[in-house]
């Protein structure tokens, strides 16, 4: 069920218990033959990924590969948009064939993001399974993607934006819903 | 890495001349990027450049480059017409400009050229409203191949700021050295051209007045973190410059005996193609000091970085 819209969704306490609870309902979710990775998409997608990797190992003492994903060159809005936006190395230092890999982001809203990223993702291996797992799921789809896991679901009218702050990138966390 | 939003302000690449320390910057940020691209161990091909028509017009011999671009374009998805120069109706009398015209008439985004007369590139820049790369212009610029050399020694020393680097042999007749002496000096290397008194102009003081100029390798060797050797360019009439080819091996070759007044940790350089045993011996051509080949290798992702920064809209533009 949606959460109610307000000035601040999630406080930083909020955002490491919804890790937490993230970890854990990622555990719940898999097979114990899986081998899961996680691929962080570039920016903010990539420090929670490292964050969740952590919250997983204290929870089954196995270690999760983590590896980054850049998705400029993939993006649908690539050949009309003004000058050329930076492009930074994707890292994926593991094998993909037979592997689960949770693709890890921090908002979902119209799913053309999470497009271009399953697209560079299968440029790279065919893994077994894919699952999508992202901190806040805002309304606003234009494409048929879905979160299998969110920290946060939440309705948003238009004009407005939720900001994802992690304290690796922004210095502090947070989840918030502001104006555009 | 860049991490800022940054537009990369030139719609053409006709030379490094143009460029500012941020651009250069911003092109080999992103050839870093692209090199990811090429190591990859499945599909090394991006969308970046998809729906895009890149022509690739050469008036003049290669084989390096013209494989390097083409390679570059196709991983980033490119569309490629190659117009052959040999085969073209410039051989009936058409003048480049016409032939500016009708390849302006099939829509091409970008224009990549080789051509001998310096300036041609400039000329076609205002006929055409594709982007234009410049290829090589006859002994005036090969901007990306400086490019891939400062990729080459950023990736190997980490910056460019303070590196002594000699290059050495036929400067008169290079592109190559003035891309270079643009890029390198720019960037904060120190630069000393060796050759020859009849092969390294010396008016060229004036345009680089930063730069060393010497004619005598053997002093300058022990001194250099990077030798970039030219290939002496007989058909561009280098012989009627030098006493002998026997002599200017004796006086410019870099072989073993100099190798041993180098520093142990000093690396190679050379354009390409090698005369072997003449500017460079095969020991040392083929030697662990050598980046040749990295060089070569890292011209696609140059190459992959400048075609993806020029072919997008841009805001306000600078030549």
């Amino acid at each position: 069920m949606p959460e109610a819209l307000g000035p601040c969704p999630m406080d930083p306490g909020q955002m490491e218990a919804a890790l937490r609870r993230l970890a854990a309902d990622l555990v719940a979710r898999l097979r114990p033959e899986e081998e899961v990775v996680l691929l962080g998409i570039r920016s903010r997608g990539l420090p929670l990924a490292e964050r969740l990797a952590t919250f997983l190992r204290a929870a089954t003492g196995a270690a999760v590969p983590v590896g980054s994903l850049d998705i400029t060159l993939y993006r649908d809005d690539l050949t009309e948009m003004v000058g050329s936006p930076i492009v930074r190395p994707t890292e994926i230092p593991f094998t993909l064939k037979e592997r689960t890999v949770v693709l890890v982001d921090d908002v979902l809203y119209t799913g053309r993001t999470v497009r271009a990223a399953l697209d560079a993702l299968l440029d790279h291996g065919r893994p077994r399974r894919v699952m999508l797992l992202v901190m806040a799921d805002r309304s606003g789809r234009e494409l048929p993607i879905q979160a299998d896991l969110a920290g946060l679901r939440v309705e948003v009218p238009p004009g407005h934006r939720v900001a994802v702050r992690l304290k690796e990138i922004d210095g502090e966390d947070g989840v918030t819903v502001e104006t555009c | 890495m860049t991490t800022e939003r940054y537009v990369f302000p030139h719609k053409h690449l006709l030379g490094i001349q143009p460029l500012s320390p941020r651009d250069i910057t911003a092109i080999l940020d992103q050839a870093r990027a692209f090199e990811e691209v090429c190591e990859r161990p499945s599909i090394k091909i991006v969308p970046a450049l998809r729906k895009k028509l890149v022509v690739n017009l050469f008036f003049e011999n290669s084989t390096r480059t013209r494989n390097s671009f083409e390679i570059a374009e196709k991983r980033l998805s490119a569309e490629i017409i190659n117009f052959d120069a040999d085969t073209s109706s410039l051989n009936k009398g058409e003048t480049l400009i016409d032939t500016a015209m009708n390849l302006e008439a099939m829509h091409p985004d970008l224009i990549v050229m080789r051509h001998s007369a310096p300036g041609a590139h400039a000329l076609l820049a205002r006929h055409m409203k594709a982007s234009i790369v410049n290829a090589g212009d006859g002994a005036h610029e090969h901007p990306t191949q400086a490019l891939l050399d400062a990729y080459t020694l950023r990736k190997h020393f980490g910056s460019l700021e303070g590196l002594r680097v000699a290059i050495v042999g036929d400067i008169r007749n290079s592109r190559v050295v003035r891309s270079n002496l643009w890029l390198l000096t720019r960037m904060g290397a120190k630069v000393t051209l060796v050759g020859p008194p009849t092969l390294v102009p010396q008016e060229m003081k004036a345009t680089w007045p930063g730069i060393e100029i010497s004619h005598d390798f053997d002093a300058v060797i022990p001194s250099q973190d990077a030798i970039m050797m030219l290939r002496a360019q007989f058909e561009r009439g280098t012989g009627a410059y030098i006493p002998g080819q026997g002599e200017y091996s004796r006086f410019f070759q870099l072989n073993p005996a100099r190798m041993k007044q180098a520093k142990r940790d000093v690396v190679v350089l050379h354009p390409g193609p090698i005369n072997r045993g003449l500017e460079i011996t095969s020991d040392v051509a083929d030697g662990p000091n050598n980046l040749i080949l990295d060089q070569v290798t890292n011209g696609v992702p140059v190459r992959m970085a400048v075609l993806y920064l020029l072919s997008h809209p841009h805001g306000e533009q600078v030549p």
